[in-house]
C-alpha cells in the first residue's frame, strides 16, 4: 500500500494520477496535506502539484469522458468530502483502464459512488441558487453570506453572473472564509478581515430602504402561508434548520 | 416610498392570491440579455412555506376588488374584507428589489376583476411591459389572463409574459354554473384556444426568422378546484386529458379546496382540505405526462376513484399483476417506467447502466430506487424473487406494514391528545 499526499486541489489530484501510471503502484491510498516526518516506515509519495502533468492527465480523461463527465469529476471533487479521494481515483484509474467510455456503468462502485457525490453536492448547490439572500449596501452592492455543507462557491459562479448582471454582488463563504466578488465586469476570489469591522458599522453599511424590504418579504412569506394545510415535517425537509439563520424570511 | 400603505396591501393582497397554486417558474427560455437583469431559464424554488408548499414567485393580486360573487373566492363581491389595490409602477418596484434580492424568480400577477376584463388585464399587461421595456427584466413573468379579454390584449400579453394562464375553476361546466352562476366555462375556453393557435403560429415563425419575438415560451396552463364540487377523480383526470391534448397545456394545477366561506353550495367550513386527494391527482397527472400512462389505465368505469391509500402506479400493477415481474435487465424502458418504486431518472440509469452488466439488488438500490415497492415487481441479477404468488392484496398489505410514515402519516384527522 503507498500513501500519496497531495494538497487537495484538483491539480494536484490530477498530478497524483499521473505518478500512479507513472510508478505503477497498485494498492494506494490519498492524502490530503502536509508531509510528515512520522510516515518514515510507510511507503509514502509526496505528490508535488505540477501543472505539466496534470494537464496531461486531463487531457486523457477529455478523451475517455465527455464534457459533462469531466464536469461531474471536477464537482465530486470540489465537494471536499472527507475520505472520498480514494473512490476519486478509483474512478479516473477504471476510466483509463477501459477501452469506453464508462461514466454511465452505475453498476460499477466507483461509477456509484462518483454519481452519488455529484448528487450531492448538485443538491447543495441548487440549495445555494434557491437560499442566497442578498442585503443591499450604501455603495449598492448586494451581499451574502452563506455556510454551505460542501464548497460549492466556484460552482455558483455562472449562475449568479447570469442572473446578476447589472448589479455588484458579494457571496461569501464564512465557513471556508473566501467569497466571490463581481464588479460589473470580472468575477474574482476575495476574503474579507472581519475582525475588523465593528458590527456597529456593518449595520450602518446598509442601504437605507434595506430593512423595508426584508419585512416586507417576511411579511409576503407569513400571507401566503395556508394554516389549514400545516405541514411542518414537509417544510423541514424542503427548508433545512442548518440554513434558516442566513434565510431573511426563518430569522 | 409609503411603507405602511405597502406593507398593507402586500398583506391583502398577497393572502388572496395564496390559493393559487401554481407556482412553476421553469420551461422558459429567456436568458439575460445587454447585461440586464435576471434571466427565466432555472425554475428554482427559493423558499417554502410552513404547509410545505414551494415559493418561487411573487405570487400577489394587482386588486381583490372583484365584479363578481363565485362562491369559492374569498375575493367575491359579497365577501365583506378589506379591498386595496396596486398601482403598475408599485409591483414593478416590488419585483424588481425582491428579485434583486433573490428571493423570487419572477413575478406571478393575478387580478380581481374591477370594471371590466379588458380594464383590468390591460394594467396586468402594463405591468409585464414596464419590467421588460423599462428594467430590461429577464426574470419570469406569469400573467393570469381574464376570461373575456380581447384578443388584443391576450397578444400583447404573450409578448412580454413567459406563461398564460386562465383558470377554468371547476372541473365540470355543471360545477362551474353551480358556484359560479355569472361565470361561463365557454369565456375561458375562447381565449385558451386563441393562445394555443397564436403559440403555434408564433413558434413556426421563430423557427423561420430568429430575431422573431418570444411568445408565452413557457406556454398557458390552468388550475381546478377539487373537493368543492362532486367529481369524481375520473371525470377530473378526463378533463385534464383533453386539455393536454386539445390545448397544449403545459400544466394542469390541482387546487384542494380550502374552505373559506359559509355556503349552502360548499362543503361545510371545518371539511378538512383534501390534501392527500390532491397529491393523488397530482401523482396521477405525472403519470400521464411523464410516464406514458393513459389516462383509462389510471381511472376508469371501474375505477372512477384513486386510491388514498397508495399511490396510483402502485394501484394500477396490482391490478395488472399479468404485466409483472418485469426483468430489470431486459425490458424496454417504457416497461421500467411502470414498476412502482421506479422514477423517470432511475429508469433512465438503469437502461444506460446495464449495457456494461446485469445489475442485481444491490445496485438497483444504490441507483435509487425505492425497493420496498419495487421487489415484489422485478426480476434482475439476483436469485431471489419477492412477489412468489402473492396476491395484489397481499402485497398490498406488506407495502403498507413496511411504509408506515410514508403512507399512513397522510390520514386527515390530526388527533391531538395533549
Amino acid at each position: 500500500m503507498t500513501t500519496l499526499i497531495y494538497d487537495g486541489t484538483f491539480e494536484g489530484l490530477l498530478t497524483a494520477v499521473f505518478e500512479i501510471y507513472e510508478q505503477r503502484l497498485t494498492h494506494v491510498r490519498m492524502q490530503k496535506g502536509e508531509w510528515h516526518n512520522t510516515a518514515l516506515f510507510e511507503n509514502v509519495v509526496k505528490v508535488v502539484t505540477e501543472n505539466t502533468r496534470a494537464t496531461r492527465v486531463l487531457k486523457g480523461l477529455k478523451q475517455k469522458l465527455s464534457a459533462q463527465g469531466l464536469q461531474r469529476l471536477y464537482a465530486a471533487h470540489m465537494a471536499e468530502m472527507e475520505g472520498e479521494d480514494d473512490n476519486l481515483v478509483g474512478y479516473i484509474r477504471y476510466v483509463f483502464d477501459s477501452p469506453k467510455n464508462v461514466e454511465e456503468d452505475y453498476g460499477n462502485k466507483y461509477v456509484m459512488r462518483v454519481s452519488e457525490i455529484v448528487r450531492m453536492v448538485r443538491r447543495e448547490k441548487h440549495r445555494m441558487e434557491a437560499f442566497i439572500r442578498f442585503q443591499e449596501l450604501k455603495d449598492k452592492t448586494y451581499y451574502s453570506a452563506i455556510e454551505p455543507d460542501y464548497n460549492v462557491l466556484p460552482l455558483l459562479i455562472k449562475h449568479f453572473r447570469n442572473r446578476y448582471a447589472d448589479q455588484k454582488w458579494i457571496i461569501y463563504d464564512i465557513k471556508r472564509s473566501y467569497g466571490l466578488y463581481y464588479d460589473l465586469h470580472e468575477t474574482q476570489y476575495i476574503s474579507l478581515d472581519f475582525a475588523t469591522i465593528n458590527p456597529g458599522n456593518v449595520i450602518s453599511a446598509y442601504e437605507d430602504n434595506e430593512a423595508v424590504y426584508q419585512e416586507l418579504w417576511r411579511n409576503y412569506f407569513t400571507s401566503v402561508n395556508i394554516p389549514a394545510r400545516k405541514n411542518t415535517k414537509l417544510h423541514l425537509r424542503h427548508v433545512p434548520k442548518r440554513y434558516w439563520k442566513h434565510l431573511t424570511e426563518k430569522i | 416610498m409609503n411603507v405602511e400603505r405597502i406593507t398593507e396591501k402586500l398583506n391583502i393582497l398577497a393572502d388572496a392570491a395564496k390559493y393559487d397554486v401554481s407556482c412553476a417558474s421553469s420551461g422558459s427560455k429567456r436568458q439575460n440579455k445587454d447585461k440586464g437583469l435576471g434571466n427565466a431559464s432555472n425554475g428554482i424554488c427559493h423558499t417554502y412555506t410552513e404547509d410545505g408548499r414551494c415559493v418561487s414567485l411573487l405570487k400577489i393580486l394587482f386588486t381583490n376588488v372583484c365584479i363578481y360573487d363565485c362562491a369559492y373566492c374569498v375575493s367575491r363581491k359579497n365577501n365583506d374584507i378589506k379591498r386595496a389595490a396596486f398601482t403598475v409602477q408599485e409591483v414593478v418596484d416590488l419585483t424588481i428589489s425582491f428579485y434583486r434580492r433573490n428571493y423570487i424568480e419572477g413575478l406571478f400577477l393575478s387580478s380581481g376583476i374591477f370594471k371590466d376584463a379588458d380594464y383590468t388585464m390591460e394594467r396586468l399587461v402594463q405591468v409585464a411591459k414596464k419590467l421588460r421595456l423599462e428594467h430590461n427584466f429577464n426574470g419570469y413573468i406569469h400573467l393570469k389572463s381574464i376570461p373575456g379579454a380581447s384578443d388584443e390584449l391576450m397578444r400583447e400579453a404573450g409578448l412580454y409574459a413567459d406563461r398564460l394562464s386562465i383558470n377554468l375553476e371547476m372541473p365540470t361546466e355543471a360545477g362551474l354554473k353551480l358556484l359560479a352562476p355569472e361565470k361561463n366555462r365557454q369565456d375561458m375556453i375562447t381565449p385558451m384556444n386563441f393562445l394555443k393557435d397564436e403559440i403555434i403560429l408564433r413558434t413556426e415563425e421563430k423557427k423561420l426568422f430568429k430575431k422573431a419575438p418570444m411568445f408565452a415560451p413557457a406556454g398557458q396552463s390552468t388550475q381546478v378546484i377539487i373537493g368543492a364540487t362532486p367529481e369524481t377523480d375520473q371525470q377530473i383526470l378526463q378533463m385534464s386529458d383533453q386539455f393536454y391534448k386539445g390545448f397544449k397545456l403545459k400544466r394542469v394545477y390541482y387546487s384542494g379546496y380550502v374552505p373559506v366561506l359559509s355556503d349552502s353550495r360548499l362543503p361545510a367550513l371545518n371539511t378538512a382540505v383534501p390534501m392527500v386527494r390532491e397529491n393523488r391527482l397530482y401523482q396521477a397527472d405525472w403519470l400521464m405526462r411523464f410516464y406514458h400512462f393513459k389516462v383509462n389505465e389510471i381511472v376508469n368505469h371501474d375505477n372512477p376513484l384513486l386510491d388514498l391509500d397508495i399511490d396510483p402506479k402502485l394501484s394500477w400493477a396490482i391490478r395488472n399483476l399479468h404485466e409483472f415481474p418485469v426483468d430489470i435487465n431486459k425490458a424496454d424502458l417504457r416497461m421500467i417506467l411502470r414498476v412502482p418504486g421506479i422514477g423517470v431518472q432511475s429508469a433512465q440509469k438503469i437502461v444506460a447502466a446495464r449495457a456494461f452488466r446485469k445489475l442485481n439488488w444491490d445496485q438497483l438500490k444504490r441507483l435509487g430506487i425505492a425497493i420496498n415497492r419495487a421487489r415484489y415487481f422485478i426480476t434482475c441479477n439476483s436469485p431471489q424473487y419477492e412477489r412468489r404468488d402473492l396476491t395484489g392484496t397481499a402485497i398490498k398489505q406488506y407495502i403498507l406494514a413496511e411504509s408506515q410514515s410514508k403512507y399512513i402519516k397522510n390520514s386527515t384527522v390530526q388527533l391531538n391528545l395533549f
